[in-house]
């Protein structure tokens, strides 16, 4: 069951996504490739930038999830992301986030046997953990 | 860092994660073993569970419930697949209806557990797949990553201009 501790991941998630799309350049390339996969070249053809400037801004789109980059020969094909792919990876990073945070709440048991050896037992320590704030 | 490594395959909807703990095996296999231990780790504390039905052994089952801040009660169930104290340990993961009942609608995920000795502590790798694509979609589709959608909503809108 799924309902926990997700806050930061997807926050990190959004915060990659706005980046992406805080560039006209970018949302530019992300309108183009919906209508279908192109090459990075091809889409340098398009702007008055470097290989390599246009290149950067693919790298960004893709760190977002926006788009994927596949090499056929000597061609690298920008497409964007399909939905399915996308609530795949939205299910999953869900899933690891309630992983993660039950991890952090099992080391947080186990961290208190030891202090019970060894001295005082710090307490809440799971209270503050959950809220994934150490990430 | 407990957590030493996390792999996501969209393809087959699968998370591997990895976590080494400084506690013994035995002591690990415990927080999973014991009801009233894993009661203190499943649920996030602001929906604690309750363990009621706790049978590890193969074909047995789990039931629990989580209670949230308004008192709301949400029900899970496992189903044990293969169990090999202290070190392994298989089953599927769902959800249940109002009745206690399993959620045919909710997604479930097969999830299977190894602690191992490492480095003078434990181990634990967890492997969560989900069982069926449409019951994970219908996870996203139910607001679950609520905060995420609606950005990505947001984003569609804008990207529609």
């Amino acid at each position: 069951m799924v309902v926990d501790g997700m806050a930061d991941e997807s926050a990190e998630t959004v915060d990659r996504l706005f980046h992406a799309l805080a560039d006209a350049t970018r949302r530019d390339i992300l309108r183009r490739c919906v209508r279908g996969e192109l090459s990075v070249s091809r889409l340098a053809a398009a702007y008055p930038m470097s290989f390599a400037a246009v290149q950067k801004h693919v790298t960004v789109l893709e760190r977002a999830g926006l788009v994927t980059k596949e090499r056929r020969g000597r061609e690298q094909l920008v497409r964007t992301e399909p939905d399915a792919v996308r609530r795949a990876r939205q299910a999953l990073d869900e899933l690891e986030s309630a992983w993660r945070a039950r991890v952090d709440r099992m080391s947080g048991l186990l961290a208190r046997d030891a202090g019970a050896t060894t001295g005082p037992v710090t307490p809440a320590r799971d209270g503050t953990t959950t809220e994934g704030t150490d990430r | 860092m407990t957590v030493t490594s996390v792999d996501k395959d969209v393809d087959t909807l699968t998370l591997t994660l990895v976590a080494d703990f400084t506690a013994p095996v035995e002591r690990v296999w415990r927080l999973w073993a014991d009801p009233r231990q894993l009661e203190r780790w499943w649920g996030p504390p602001s929906y604690p569970a309750t363990f009621e039905e706790h049978d590890l052994t193969p074909g047995g089952g789990v039931t629990y419930y989580m209670t949230g801040p308004e008192g709301e009660k949400f029900g899970g169930w496992w189903r044990i697949s293969s169990v090999t104290p202290p070190t392994a340990l298989e089953f599927t993961d769902g959800f249940s209806d109002r009745d206690g009942a399993p959620d045919p609608e909710m997604p479930t995920t097969s999830v299977r557990v190894t602690l191992t000795e490492h480095d003078g502590g434990t181990r634990m790798e967890l492997r969560s797949v989900f069982d069926t694509r449409e019951q994970m979609e219908r996870l996203a589709e139910m607001g679950m990553v609520e905060g995420l959608s609606q950005s990505v909503g947001q984003m569609d809108a804008l990207l529609a201009d």
